[in-house]
């Protein structure tokens, strides 16, 4: 690891201080003063040398840590909450069952023990080209190219990819935030601000080292969920090369809204397919007004992957992919798997 | 902007019951730290980027990978390794386990694994065999020890209800 330089603000306005600098960073990510907190992404990352901030910014003990009431029926979690906490919080299992399900799809019990909900949303893409300094990266270093596109490119990117990058987003828990609709609390110089969680993340399009809408002067300071019907009929299916603790392949969080047999309100976000968790909102709208069965859900995820794209390695992940969407939607309805 | 690399920073951390006052660089890992600095070799150095679960400590009894921790983010904290489980002579009674139910080979991951199976029990959310595989699959055996680790843990935790 590099050396750096270390601070250890008390207070969100003393953390703010020492971000003030990063104005005019492309990203966050790559700005030279980084907020730390559980660190799991970011230190990897840094032994890898592929991010090289100067100063570090411990927000650990920044008051942005429990999770709340919300006040009009949903849940705020505080940004330095681990995933584990938010995970087994009761008012989660039960208001929220699909991120209970989707935060323990992820990582091992020791990760989720250190990792925050604000670093789960920023951490950052494992494509191999990505952390291999010695091959070309356009996220990593714009313009060197793109080293998936004809490499090793089985865990990469079938939707909403460019010819740039086809780097995935790695998270579970951002694949349920997607699918619940949540916002992203953020506090910068000029005070807080809201932004939509489908906002958040980009797609890689010319830019794929530009990640997110967060700005680098910005930390993030709390998730909110809204209120919702959706716990009831709601599941995280997780396809993946190991029982456990292995990245997604394809995953899906589904969630639906049934009154007398007939489906009312659809969610579906995909996870392991792009650079951001994948919403199709006019593909869900197709199951409105239809009653759950395999033949309703097999349409709904043609239409998701109508423009899919696979590299090679990974074209098997849109067949994949279409299976589990049918098989996430069935388990939400109460179906037997067909 | 840049910002010139620090010197030492002063860190108190309980290892093992043992208050200690240090100065570190805040590039050290609590992995290094330990096996480095403080000479506890008991926790291991696998892969380094938190995959393989070799360096499993305890801080403040919540189960983490030491090689993803700084030291300096750890002040306050009170951190133990598997060389402060036992009671004097007396095994923590997952290490006795492991011996009981030759839940190793060759033993490089052993410390990890007894440091997660202390915290996964602490947790309290692993009830069979089945819970015990998914909430220690952060913890990698590369001899394929799991049918008797998974054993060792469960017979603890059998007694423990």
């Amino acid at each position: 690891m590099r050396p750096f330089s270390y601070a250890r603000p008390d207070s969100l306005d003393g953390a703010l201080a020492e971000l003030a600098g990063n104005q005019g960073a492309p990203d966050a990510s790559a700005a030279p003063v980084r907020p730390v907190a559980g660190g799991t992404n970011l230190l990897d990352l840094m032994k890898a040398d592929v991010m090289r901030p100067t100063r570090l910014v411990d927000i650990t003990r920044l008051a942005l840590r429990g999770i709340t009431e919300t006040g009009d029926g949903g849940l705020r979690l505080g940004a330095l909450s681990t995933n584990a906490e938010t995970a087994w919080d009761e008012r989660v299992r039960a208001r929220y069952p699909l991120l209970h399900k989707a935060i323990l799809a992820g990582a091992s019990a020791q990760l989720r023990n250190m990792a925050t909900n604000g670093g789960n949303i920023l951490q950052r893409t494992r494509c191999y080209y990505f952390y291999d300094t010695a091959t070309p990266c356009n996220k990593r270093a714009p313009g060197s190219g793109c080293g998936a596109l004809t490499g090793v490119n089985r865990i990469h990117a079938i939707l909403g990819a460019s010819e740039h990058c086809i780097a995935t987003h790695p998270s579970d828990m951002a694949v349920a935030l997607a699918a619940l609709d949540a916002t992203v609390r953020v506090a910068g110089p000029g005070g807080e601000r809201a932004i939509p969680f489908a906002d958040f993340h980009r797609l890689p399009g010319d830019t794929p080292h530009r990640e997110t809408t967060l700005r680098p002067e910005e930390v993030v300071t709390a998730i909110d969920l809204p209120a919702d019907n959706l716990a009831r009929h709601s599941t995280y299916l997780k396809a993946r090369d190991r029982a456990s603790y292995a990245f997604a392949l394809v995953s899906a969080a589904v969630a639906l809204e049934l009154e007398d047999g007939v489906v009312r309100g659809a969610r579906l976000a995909l996870g392991g397919v792009a650079h951001k968790p994948w919403r199709d909102r006019d593909a869900e709208a197709l199951l409105v007004g239809k009653a759950p069965g395999r033949a309703a859900f097999a349409a709904v995820a043609d239409a998701v992957l109508r423009d899919a794209k696979g590299h090679g390695h990974n074209t098997f992940k849109i067949g994949l992919a279409r299976s589990v969407i049918v098989r996430a939607f069935e388990e939400a309805a109460g179906l037997e798997p067909s | 902007m840049t910002h010139p690399p620090q010197g030492p920073i002063p860190l108190t951390l309980a290892v093992n019951g043992r208050e200690l006052a240090l100065h570190v660089a805040p590039w050290t890992t609590l992995l290094d730290l330990l096996r480095l600095h403080l000479d506890l070799t008991g926790t291991k150095k696998g892969c380094d980027h938190g995959q393989c679960g070799a360096c499993t400590v305890l801080v403040d009894g919540t189960r983490i990978n030491a090689c993803l921790a700084l030291a300096v983010m750890q002040d306050g904290k009170s951190v133990t390794t598997i060389e402060g489980l036992s009671r004097g002579d007396e095994l923590h009674p997952l290490q006795a386990a492991f011996i009981e139910h030759d839940a190793f080979q060759c033993g490089y991951c052993t410390p990890g694994q007894i440091c997660s199976a202390v915290g996964m029990l602490a947790e309290g959310h692993a009830e069979g065999p089945d819970d015990i595989r998914e909430q220690m699959s952060g913890n990698i055996c590369r001899c394929g020890a799991y049918p008797n680790i998974v054993r060792a843990i469960g017979e603890v935790m059998g007694a423990g209800r």
